[in-house]
């Protein structure tokens, strides 16, 4: 069957993932009026070590977005244990983490926005923006990907 | 200047720390704490993260559109609702580049790497620290870039 071959460990796992991202960002727009993205953190968190102006505008949030950030991780070492799965540990290699880290911290801060700020709220607002900035990723992405696995790079 | 944006009510903190736990818990259900499910969308082996954004988009869309008509403003903080907008410049899209070239490479972005922290890949943390340093650099980098030139550097401009 074609869905199976689009989504072969299923569907309901990806949706209610999905979904869930969405009511934790809701609940916290519904409340404060805020949209939270996961990218700010690094600048704001950066303002506790650094007087640079690029940090110190986020001052006001960077304490909220530590405990943001806090939950984040606690929710998922919840679901682990919750679920019962053992510690996971990636097999992507390190240098693939630490160079590809390192473009994803200089390309969601200039680009003002990652998959949560631009992918979640900001498409959620229908803004051309964030529309225009994820079509960009993804293509790109798709791009290095194929292109990082046809060099035989793996994993 | 010491307000901060928790100064606004007690239940702040908490209820970001709530929608955090809720976010944290969907990224690691939905499989995008692991950068393998992210690369295995990004060679179309499995296009489950269209279905996770897809959701999450749909779930804010939903209360962005609900929200941003009425007048009521947010309980704890007296905001207004309003959509995320960002102006669009030259940024978003040399952003966005960098960052795909950066996601693609590692199958990891900001918020799938906290939670993958959760789920105990502590190996994840060669990309968390790679980012602190990328948001680190480019801050430095524009900070430098925005600041007027120094008397000498005009001068030196000046006898060219």
């Amino acid at each position: 069957m074609v869905v199976e071959s689009l989504f072969p460990t299923g569907m309901t796992h990806y949706l209610a993932g999905g979904m869930l991202i969405g009511v934790g960002t809701v609940l916290i727009y519904g409340l404060t009026g805020i949209s939270a993205g996961a990218s700010t953190f690094l600048e704001s968190t950066l303002s506790y070590a650094s007087s640079s102006p690029r940090f110190e505008q986020y001052r006001p949030s960077r304490d909220w977005r530590v405990v943001f950030t806090l939950g984040i991780v606690i929710g998922a070492a919840s679901y682990t244990l919750a679920v019962g799965d053992g510690v996971w540990l990636t097999a992507v290699q390190p240098w693939r983490l630490a160079l590809g880290g390192v473009l994803v911290g200089v390309g969601t801060r200039l680009g003002k926005g990652c998959t949560s700020g631009h992918g979640i709220c900001g498409v959620g607002s229908g803004s051309s923006t964030s529309f225009l900035n994820v079509g960009t990723f993804l293509v790109v992405a798709i791009g290095v990907a194929q292109l990082v696995a046809a060099l035989g790079v793996s994993p | 200047m010491t307000s901060s944006d928790h100064d606004a009510h007690p239940m702040f903190l908490p209820a970001v720390l709530a929608g955090g736990v809720l976010f944290g818990v969907g990224l690691a259900l939905s499989g995008m704490a692991r950068p393998e499910v992210v690369l295995d969308f990004l060679q179309f082996e499995d296009l489950g993260l269209l279905l996770v954004m897809g959701g999450g988009a749909v779930v804010t869309g939903g209360a962005y559109a609900v929200l941003g008509r009425s007048d009521r403003r947010a309980p704890l903080t007296g905001r207004p609702f309003v959509r995320r907008l960002k102006s669009l410049d030259r940024n978003v899209l040399v952003g966005g580049t960098i960052f795909g070239v950066g996601w693609g490479l590692s199958g990891i972005c900001p918020g799938a790497a906290y939670a993958s922290l959760g789920i105990g890949n502590v190996t994840i943390l060669w990309a968390i620290g790679g980012m602190f340093a990328g948001a680190y650099l480019q801050g430095v980098v524009r900070d430098q870039l925005a600041r007027p030139p120094s008397p000498r550097a005009q001068q030196v401009e000046a006898s060219e």
